[in-house]
């Protein structure tokens, strides 16, 4: 039995279980009064503050221009703040070597951003290697990861260009959680796939997140993508101004505000649904009368 | 008709392969002089044009003189170079030149190639944790190869097409035969190793247009055929959104 980063590994005869213990680290993210001054003038953020819980989905959500990816690019230092700090655990980033950084922290991004003259393998082992694990060893790994992810192990010799967007997207999922970070940031990466290809990454990705427990932040403009994911979902206004930080439940229950009711629809009347009685059961209708769904039984029926 | 006939009776003629001046070895004195020329050029311009396609430093200045060093003419060139450093020199004028000719091109294949890079690929290169150096080497190079060899082919069409000024300096090469016909009227030996000249640079071009397709990195070339929808790699990097667009 050894102390480990998460805490205790239990070795018995080369099986090693990593025991979860109640003191190993949060992995919470705290931004602390950080502002993004660009060189042309234009302020993207300004004095901004959460807490990013450790272990959960924290999903930012805004229209393009609320500073979204800005945000989640300065927690891996691919932007780095003008004024403020983030602190990881309670420690500065800005004291650590941005290479290094990133990679204890995995990055899946729009557009998968797949290096096109490797092939999967290779993409997936790129960050291991990077950090010194043979190559050989990393590759073996990566067939795993290609499991974890829902690809079969035949797309490995593939080079990214001959696989669909949606496996491109998994690949680039599979690098992310290659080097084993803690903490994932996915900036938009279902933003280029078709709906149904997108429904099923996101199962994938909730399946991932209760499978792996790692602290993930992920940013999206679809706010049905951020009540799906989301355990808190940060609404941002222009300029990254917080509209309203809450799970989804609160959030729709008690829109903050005007823009909040207006981004997710409830104004509208999108959200709110009645209940019809047919002949052949309960289905719900929105306020335009369009029928959105069917009532199942509850769980106490 | 009769001119050009004569011009191969010329090249092909057994006393080729004698005499002071053999076409052999004035052939392989050329292309001698043109390989070390195309290297030496390229050991200036490539590292140069890698730092200006990796960091956009100096690339403005980089087109303004590039393009300026293509309209030098190099017979003045040579001849300036040679008057400057001295008549026992010449050797080393002429190679000056030839590098200068050669440079341009090259540069521009080299930033070029960079530039062509998806800056999303990159992008993502740096998020995921790659050193600049890393970035450069294991991303920008072999995805800008391509490019850096097509202006090497320029490059090397170039040098070996004006080496035949070696000659006016008294360095051999196909161009002596050139200069000893003219006040000979020996119009078959001028237009006879002219036209060996073009077979040499034709036979150039066809190797680098070879290479180029060689170094096509695998996954980009297989993208390329099998992607039905297929655009080239190079396109979709200025069709797609860009990093400013989304930085929202």
């Amino acid at each position: 039995m050894s102390a480990a980063p998460n805490g205790v590994m239990l070795t018995y005869w080369q099986v090693s279980i990593r025991v979860r213990t109640r003191n190993e680290p949060p992995l919470m993210i705290e931004f602390r009064g950080v502002s993004k001054r660009f060189p042309d003038g234009t302020v993207a953020v300004e004095d901004f503050n959460l807490v990013i819980p450790s272990r959960k989905t924290t999903v930012l959500v805004g229209s393009s221009g609320s500073g979204k990816t800005t945000l989640l690019r300065m927690i891996n230092r691919m932007v780095d703040v003008s004024a403020g700090s983030i602190e990881i655990d309670g420690e500065s980033i800005l004291d650590r070597n941005p290479v290094a950084l990133r990679r204890s922290i995995g990055y899946v991004m729009q557009n998968s951003g797949l290096l096109p003259h490797l092939k999967v393998i290779d993409n997936v082992a790129t960050v291991p290697v990077l950090n010194g694990v043979p190559r050989r060893k990393a590759r073996q790994d990566g067939l795993e990861l290609l499991d974890t992810v829902g690809l079969e192990r035949s797309v490995a010799n593939r080079y990214p260009s001959q696989l669909s967007g949606g496996q491109q997207q998994r690949v680039g999922v599979a690098r992310g959680l290659a080097a084993n970070p803690n903490i994932l940031l996915m900036d938009e990466p279902f933003g280029a796939v078709d709906p149904i290809v997108r429904a099923e990454l996101q199962q994938e990705t909730i399946r991932l997140q209760r499978d792996l427990d790692k602290t993930v932040v992920f940013v999206t403009h679809d706010i049905d993508e951020a009540f799906l994911l989301g355990d808190q979902v940060v609404i941002l206004e222009k300029g990254a101004k917080i509209a309203q930080i809450g799970s989804p439940r609160e959030i729709l229950a008690n829109p903050a505000n005007d823009f909040v009711a207006s981004f997710i629809g409830a104004e509208k009347g999108k959200r709110s649904l009645t209940i019809q009685h047919t002949d052949h059961g309960s289905i719900l209708i929105d306020s335009e009368g369009r029928p959105q769904g069917v009532l199942a039984a509850g769980p106490g029926e | 008709m009769n001119l050009l006939a004569e011009a191969f009776d010329w090249i092909f003629s057994p006393d080729r392969l004698s005499g002071s001046s053999p076409l052999p070895a004035a052939i392989a004195l050329h292309l001698l002089y043109t390989f070390i020329a195309v290297a030496l050029s390229a050991v200036i311009a490539v590292p140069l044009g890698y730092y200006i396609g990796h960091t956009g430093k100096g690339r403005n200045a980089a087109i303004a003189i590039s393009g300026a060093a293509r309209a030098v003419p190099s017979f003045g060139l040579i001849l300036l170079l040679v008057l400057v450093m001295g008549v026992t020199q010449k050797p080393l004028a002429a190679t000056i030149a030839f590098v200068l000719l050669g440079i341009p091109s090259i540069l521009a294949g080299a930033y070029a190639g960079l530039e062509a890079v998806d800056r999303r690929v990159i992008d993502a290169a740096r998020a995921v944790g790659m050193t600049e150096w890393q970035i450069l080497v294991r991303v920008e190079i072999p995805l800008g190869l391509p490019l850096l060899i097509g202006g090497i082919r320029a490059g090397a069409l170039q040098i070996v097409a004006t080496v035949v000024l070696a000659a006016y300096v008294t360095l051999g090469g196909l161009g002596t035969y050139i200069i000893q016909g003219i006040p000979l009227s020996r119009y078959d030996m001028i237009l006879g190793s002219a036209i060996v000249i073009v077979a040499l640079a034709l036979v150039l071009d066809g190797l680098f247009a070879l290479l180029q397709q060689v170094v096509v990195p695998r996954g980009v070339a297989a993208g390329r055929t099998q992607d039905i929808r297929a655009t080239s790699p190079r396109r979709r990097a200025v069709v797609g959104t860009s990093l400013q667009e989304r930085k929202g």
